[in-house]
């Protein structure tokens, strides 16, 4: 029933390497394939690609801008799925309003920048404004029908639509893109060889660093993240309320505050993706449907209420789609289908996730 | 049922009346409402034209079928699918591919006799496995995977052009003619529409009665007992999506040529979620919630766009409406307008049968 946020038979550091050798020693075979497929994948990054190898994949320009793009897409779909898994888990709440949420953010980040013209303040702006939604949806809205889930994804839904539409009359139809700073502007070269000169010499891999910094900075903010979880004492709360929320009130924990809390947390997530999302692609009408279908194939595929599964599953979604979009253009989105059909047929709780 | 209540005591003082025919009155008078609704849908062309009998009640009917698919998961097997749009937008597609279309490129020009049923065992074969992923996982899991996958589908049609014809779709999609009768006549096809409407609400309503519907609504309640009883839980549910999905593809045909065109947005998130939202709004607890929702939906998104200017308000705003229509019902009444009609009904009963 509970449902996990890492994995969760050890929680001190120096327990963790020990689970992994003694995987390792349970199940070798897995293991080695697990590190050969990691060895070749290194290899099929960083070194240049024999001759015959371009017939099957295509150029290495392309196969390493897709990973890239993917892996990419996966950080900013784990800004968004954390938020969404996050409230499941705690509140057994499906939000299905959290694409509006992004959107919202979106909007919020980009009006910011207009008025202020600093990238970095739209953030806070996004981050409060959505945050400031998402806790009075909890308090107004959900506090008052706790555990009835079915009700309160209705709800969510209803509000979508409603938000949605609100959105459409303020900002209209047209698609607003967020302009990258000067500072994040243009390519870093990066020591990936994609291609050889006729003349031997080396091309190297030249890649968006605004694309680059979003993210380390999402990787930041899931480091942190599971920092917060595992060493302060709120976040003890948030995983002692995820296993058993009944228990933690009983125990005159203020179940309600917290809930408010990581329901403001989860939707502020949500809206700074949003102002990610418009300086990667752009932010429309349409796109709050796209990255709450994003979220919801994270969350099954990574695991319901696992912030280490969001993770995995936004890599996963991200750099499917990816490729899906450049070596198969009308069958990418079954590329993503396929892949959350597998995990749903061997693991329905996902990958990470707990029964 | 508040019908039922007030009528299933009169007949019982008919002393001397024969038997069969107390019996008779007896069944006349409990299905009085279904009778009447029956016969006025029946005699409707006489008087409406064809907009109000194609575009209003055609188009509800079309829409109550497809709800029912939703109802009768939701209501008798606990299971909320969004997946069921999904299910008639695959049969709607696949009987443009098979049957015909103006794409000759695409369609295949079947007859109507053999692309039909290959559309339909299609989608139940679709639905069928969309029910074998969420039978597996529990209650609101149901919610987050069929939404998942009919977005799948969704983004699918749109980028999609050697099968679906991407964001374009389908048009002009021939009549079907059988019988010397072209069925895309206005009055031909409400009488068509209204047949599979009726047979399908029938066919729920009986298999809500029989021991399968009876064992599927105690998979609902209780799975674990079920199981301990000796019930195939997941085979019960599978079966249920199985049928459902059949329901839902007739509607998705019967939509095709309704409309004369499929395009990825005749199966998009939003008619996903309208579907849901006329399935809530009429209510899950009776098969008839399903097509009263889905009047309500075709009144509101016909009429309501002149009604909003009428009052001054911008009609753009209609989905602005249908979200505050169907977070009112939620809020108030979860069991939507049937939930409502009950209990007005139980209290307007209430104090007469104490009189009495």
């Amino acid at each position: 029933m509970a449902t996990a946020f890492g994995n969760e038979e050890t929680v001190r550091g120096a327990g963790r390497g020990d689970a992994v050798a003694r995987w390792i020693g349970r199940n070798p075979l897995p293991a080695l394939v697990i590190a050969v497929a990691v060895i070749f994948a290194l290899w099929l990054i960083l070194a240049p690609w024999p001759a015959g190898f371009e017939d099957v994949f295509g150029k290495k320009r392309l196969f390493i801008n897709a990973l890239f793009n993917g892996v990419t897409l996966g950080g900013l779909y784990f800004l968004v799925a954390t938020g969404f898994t996050l409230i499941f888990g705690l509140m057994r709440n499906v939000n299905l309003a959290h694409g509006s949420l992004y959107l919202f953010g979106g909007y919020m980040g980009y009006e910011a920048t207009q008025w202020t013209d600093s990238w970095l303040l739209s953030y806070v702006v996004a981050f409060l404004c959505c945050a400031a939604v998402g806790a009075a949806m909890q308090f107004f809205i959900f506090r008052r029908m706790e555990g009835e889930d079915l009700r309160q994804t209705l709800v969510t839904l209803g509000l979508s639509i409603v938000f949605s539409d609100l959105m459409v009359w303020v900002w209209g139809g047209n698609a607003i893109q967020i302009d990258t700073p000067d500072y994040l502007l243009g390519p870093t070269p990066t020591p990936i060889v994609v291609a050889i000169k006729s003349s031997g010499e080396a091309v190297f891999l030249q890649y968006p660093r605004v694309r680059l910094v979003i993210f380390i900075a999402a990787v930041l903010i899931g480091i942190g993240m599971w920092l917060a979880l595992h060493r302060t004492r709120i976040g003890v709360m948030i995983r002692a309320g995820v296993d058993d929320r009944d228990m933690l009130s009983v125990l005159g924990y203020r179940v309600q505050l917290l809930f408010i809390l990581v329901f403001a947390f989860g939707a502020g997530l949500a809206g700074m993706a949003g102002i990610v999302g418009g300086t990667f692609q752009s932010i429309s009408l349409g796109e709050d449907q796209h990255f709450l279908l994003a979220s919801l194939q994270v969350v099954i595929v990574g695991g319901m209420g696992s912030i280490p599964g969001a993770a995995l599953g936004a890599i996963i979604i991200g750099c499917a789609e990816q490729f899906g979009q450049t070596y198969f253009q009308n069958y990418a989105t079954v590329l993503t289908f396929v892949i959350m059909v597998i995990v749903l047929a061997i693991r329905p709780q996902g990958l990470l996730g707990r029964r | 049922m508040a019908l039922a209540e007030t009528t299933d005591t009169s007949p019982i003082g008919a002393l001397g009346a024969p038997r069969s025919s107390s019996a008779l009155s007896g069944w006349l008078s409990q299905h009085a409402a279904t009778l009447i609704l029956g016969v006025l849908l029946l005699i409707l062309p006489a008087v409406a034209g064809s907009f109000i009998l194609v575009q209003v009640f055609g188009w509800a009917m079309i829409l109550g079928i497809i709800a029912l698919s939703l109802m009768f998961l939701g209501g008798y097997g606990g299971m909320v699918s969004l997946a069921q749009m999904t299910v008639a937008g695959v049969s709607g597609y696949m009987i443009t591919v098979f049957g015909a279309s103006s794409l000759p490129a695409i369609s295949l020009f079947w007859p109507w006799w053999v692309a039909a049923p290959i559309a339909i065992a299609i989608a139940v074969a679709f639905g069928a496995l969309t029910g074998a992923l969420s039978a597996r996982t529990e209650g609101i899991y149901t919610i987050m995977i069929t939404l998942a996958i009919a977005a799948a589908f969704f983004y699918l049609t749109l980028q999609n052009w050697p099968i679906f014809n991407g964001f374009a779709g389908f048009t002009t999609i021939p009549a079907p003619i059988a019988f010397g009768i072209n069925w895309k006549h206005p009055v031909p096809l409400y009488y068509l529409i209204l047949f599979f409407a009726a047979l399908s609400y029938l066919a729920v309503l009986y298999i809500s009665r029989a021991p399968f519907g009876l064992a599927l609504q105690g998979v609902r309640d209780n799975p674990r007992r079920m199981e301990a009883i000796g019930y195939n839980v997941t085979a019960h549910r599978i079966a249920a999506w199985a049928f459902a999905a059949l329901i839902a593809a007739i509607g998705g045909i019967l939509m095709v040529w309704l409309n004369n065109q499929i395009s990825p947005g005749s199966a998009g998130i939003e008619a996903t979620i309208d579907l849901l939202v006329i399935a809530v709004v009429g209510g899950l607890g009776h098969p008839i919630g399903a097509f009263i929702g889905a009047i309500i939906y075709v009144i509101l998104r016909t009429f309501a766009l002149d009604a909003l200017v009428q009052v001054g308000l911008d009609g753009r705003r209609f989905q602005t409406l249908i979200g505050l229509t169907f977070l009112v019902i939620v809020l108030f009444s979860p069991d939507g307008v049937i939930g409502l009609w009950r209990r007005w009904s139980a209290r307007a009963l209430s104090p007469r049968r104490r009189d009495g």
